[in-house]
């Protein structure tokens, strides 16, 4: 089938794979998927994260004919996925430290060339402290030295396996255990913050994309694609915590299809520093319907609710669809 | 081949031919020239197969260490001082992995106050981090020490700090023996890893371990360090018969046979601890010395074989326990467990000071007659500390006090000397 295929199907969650010839199908719809990382492991229930890293992993692995190897920062991801003597890794794996997932990553890429193992290929992996926060400085040092490494951050908007503290992803007036929803100004202030992707693309890496696990067929192709270059690549994944954002478990895709579909979070792809494509938003919606499934921004719609608040974080958003031209 | 170099050069050469196939590299004196040269070499093609990484931090070097080593090559990296504390998180890390990787260490003093030049207290804060420990005397042992701590680290699985002093054996340019390829390669065998990251056979390294199991695995760390006891002096004897020079091992003993008074030390003021020792001796004091080589893991029986017959030990040190005294004088005090006899620490060097033969000579005498306090700072200037202090008592707003004391000891040209 060589015409490409649209899908128009709105107000469902799946499209079917069956509409579609079979190479054309997801990954996750193969039946020899790699399970790379299996079932059986200790996320909670509806957790973004494991899904994303279970569409990206075995994605990866499809395209690198199972020759990969994932460094793993300390976090969520690591500790729920490894209870030791269990692990639900099929693949080679390692976890070193917190900060240093990129870093050791760059080792793992080096040797393979010492070696000249160029088919393995190597993949680093963490939430969102350990990639924006305190694994910032090896990333930045990986993709400086554009080392041959696809570096995937899950961003759940803050610390969460230690208990829900604000990170330098955590968006203004979230509430997290160390931005309470308490005083004049709850939650997380405005004007912070670090956006990950556009640093990532300030350094000129052959690839910088955004992907949602509300879009996972969108995700597995930017994985692979990935995989089809060679040096530093980044990935930046929205990955609903029902945990730690106080939503329903069973709200996790339709959290993270309104992240994008309002325009909080721009789904886009850039090669050499320049944004090269973006996912349109069709029917743009306000916020406060994002909001308003999270008990973080509970806060907002009190009483009367913080209407001028929400204006801001409308503000972000109408930004992003101008910035990345989204509703076209 | 012997050749007139510089201690960092010879290491690096030495590094060459134990062929290690990832290198990575972060600026700090005095550590640099060993990297300098290693990266020329890898440049230049003269290093095949392998990799020289210019990392962001030391942190970074050692987490790129990390994963080359788990993904089965042999790595090396080299730092000194804040470059050892800033990646101090990753080097327990590479230790509980038990990845073998070799990092030179060009001692030298952790600030504040930043200072640049030799003490030990770089890798003394990492004793207890699971690594070896070794100390080299004089820059052929430097180099020597390389070669052996590589088989080392390998046999083991356990990674090897070798310490040589920065600047006195780092930049010293001293005649060196350098082996030959072949030497080299008959000693030291292709790395076979016992772990490793390999699609073939895919396993998960760095899971979390509880309470269940920590302590077993903490225990064969600890494990790993007494079969080291036994080994290091196995590979000192084979790298002898390979390379016909004496270097490694757990400790030397320096006339000790009938002597009263035993002087303790790290490194490369033993050199001047002996020519003092050789003096004294003349003059018919029985007086010896005892260099420690393998500071991790700790040569108990071997300290307490050589120390037994004294009547007093003087444990000479290049960092300081603060609130404490000694570092090196615990491990020497629970060799001699049992044994009552004198104990001295003398804190000396620290930061680069001279150990001079005039002090050591004078600290001896005192050490022969019992009239040192426990824990002594050699040449410690009592003036200048009693000024601070009594301005202390005086003011509250008395601003740094390093800068205070610089400002009273005046240009560093009027105090050399």
């Amino acid at each position: 089938m060589d015409a490409q295929i649209k899908f128009y199907q709105t107000g469902t969650f799946t499209v079917g794979n069956r509409l579609l010839a079979e190479d054309q199908r997801t990954v996750q719809a193969d039946m020899h998927r790699t399970n790379s990382l299996n079932s059986g492991h200790r996320a909670c229930q509806g957790c973004g994260e494991a899904l994303g890293a279970r569409y990206a992993i075995d994605a990866a692995m499809r395209a690198t004919n199972n020759q990969l190897i994932a460094v793993n920062a300390t976090g969520c991801l690591e500790v729920f996925s490894t209870p030791y003597p269990e692990t639900s890794w099929q693949i080679p794996w390692i976890h070193s430290l917190f900060g240093n997932a990129a870093a050791v990553a760059s080792g793992v890429a080096a040797a393979q060339r010492a070696l000249g193992h160029s088919h393995v290929r190597v993949i680093a992996q963490g939430g969102d402290g350990g990639t924006t926060d305190i694994g910032f400085g090896c990333l930045s040092g990986m993709f400086e030295r554009n080392d041959d490494v696809l570096y995937i951050c899950y961003d759940n908007e803050a610390y969460m396996n230690t208990g829900v503290q604000r990170s330098s992803a955590t968006p203004p007036l979230a509430r997290t255990a160390t931005t309470p929803a308490v005083g004049p100004y709850p939650g997380n202030v405005f004007g912070t913050g670090k956006n990950v992707p556009r640093i990532a693309m300030a350094h000129g890496i052959p690839y910088v994309a955004t992907a949602s696990v509300s879009n996972l067929r969108d995700l597995e192709r930017k994985v692979t694609h990935a995989m089809s270059i060679h040096g530093a690549r980044y990935i930046h994944i929205f990955v609903p915590c029902p945990l730690g954002w106080g939503s329903a478990s069973a709200d996790t895709i339709k959290i993270a299809r309104l992240a994008v579909e309002t325009g909080l979070f721009p789904l886009f792809e850039a090669h050499h520093g320049e944004v090269t494509a973006h996912t349109q938003i069709r029917h743009q919606i306000p916020v406060t319907e994002y909001l308003k499934l999270q008990k973080r921004y509970a806060h907002l719609f009190g009483s009367p609710p913080d209407l001028e608040r929400i204006a801001l974080i409308q503000q972000m958003a109408d930004h992003n669809i101008e910035k990345f031209d989204l509703l076209h | 081949m012997l050749k007139q170099t510089e201690g960092s050069h010879a290491v690096a050469e030495a590094v060459a031919l134990c062929r290690p196939q990832v290198i990575c590299a972060y600026p700090i004196t005095p550590q640099t020239h060993i990297v300098e040269g290693l990266g020329e070499m890898v440049k230049a093609g003269e290093l095949a197969d392998c990799e020289f990484i210019n990392v962001e931090s030391e942190f970074a070097a050692m987490s790129v260490a990390i994963g080359s080593s788990a993904a089965g090559v042999r790595t090396y990296t080299a730092t000194s001082s804040q470059g050892l504390l800033f990646m101090a998180e990753a080097v327990y890390n590479a230790a509980g992995l038990g990845l073998p990787i070799v990092m030179t260490i060009g001692n030298r003093a952790i600030g504040a106050p930043i200072n640049i030049w030799n003490d030990h207290s770089d890798s003394m804060s990492m004793r207890d981090a699971g690594w070896i420990q070794l100390f080299a005397e004089t820059n052929q042992e430097a180099l020597d020490l390389h070669i052996q701590a590589f088989r080392l680290a390998e046999e083991l699985s356990c990674p090897v700090m070798v310490c040589m002093d920065g600047f006195i054996l780092t930049h010293a340019y001293e005649r060196v023996d350098i082996p030959t390829q072949e030497q080299v390669d008959a000693f030291l065998p292709g790395y076979q890893p016992r772990q490793l990251l390999d699609p073939a056979d895919p396993a998960s390294f760095g899971a979390l371990v509880g309470p269940e199991a920590f302590t077993e695995v903490r225990y064969l760390q600890h494990h790993k360090q007494l079969r080291a006891i036994g080994l290091i002096p196995q590979l000192a004897a084979a790298f002898s018969k390979e390379f016909g020079r004496n270097s490694g091992g757990l400790l030397r003993t320096y006339r000790t046979e009938d002597a009263e008074t035993i002087v303790v030390a790290l490194g490369s003021v033993n050199g001047t601890v002996q020519d003092v020792v050789d003096e004294m001796r003349e003059r018919g004091v029985r007086i010896g010395s005892v260099s420690i080589c393998s500071f991790r893991p700790f040569p108990l029986a071997a300290l307490r074989a050589a120390l037994e017959h004294a009547k007093r030990v003087v444990v000479l040190e290049k960092c300081l326990a603060v609130g404490l005294g000694g570092i090196v004088s615990d491990g020497v005090r629970k060799s001699l467990s049992g044994i009552a006899l004198h104990g001295y620490t003398v804190i000396a060097g620290l930061g680069g000071r001279a150990i001079t033969r005039t002090s050591l000579t004078r600290l001896f005498e005192d050490a022969g007659r019992d009239e040192l306090e426990q824990v002594t700072f050699l040449d410690l200037n009592a003036d200048v500390v009693s000024f601070e202090l009594e301005r202390e008592s005086k003011t509250r707003r008395t601003g740094p006090t390093a800068e205070a004391i610089l400002r009273r000891i005046g240009p560093v040209a009027a105090s050399i000397g």
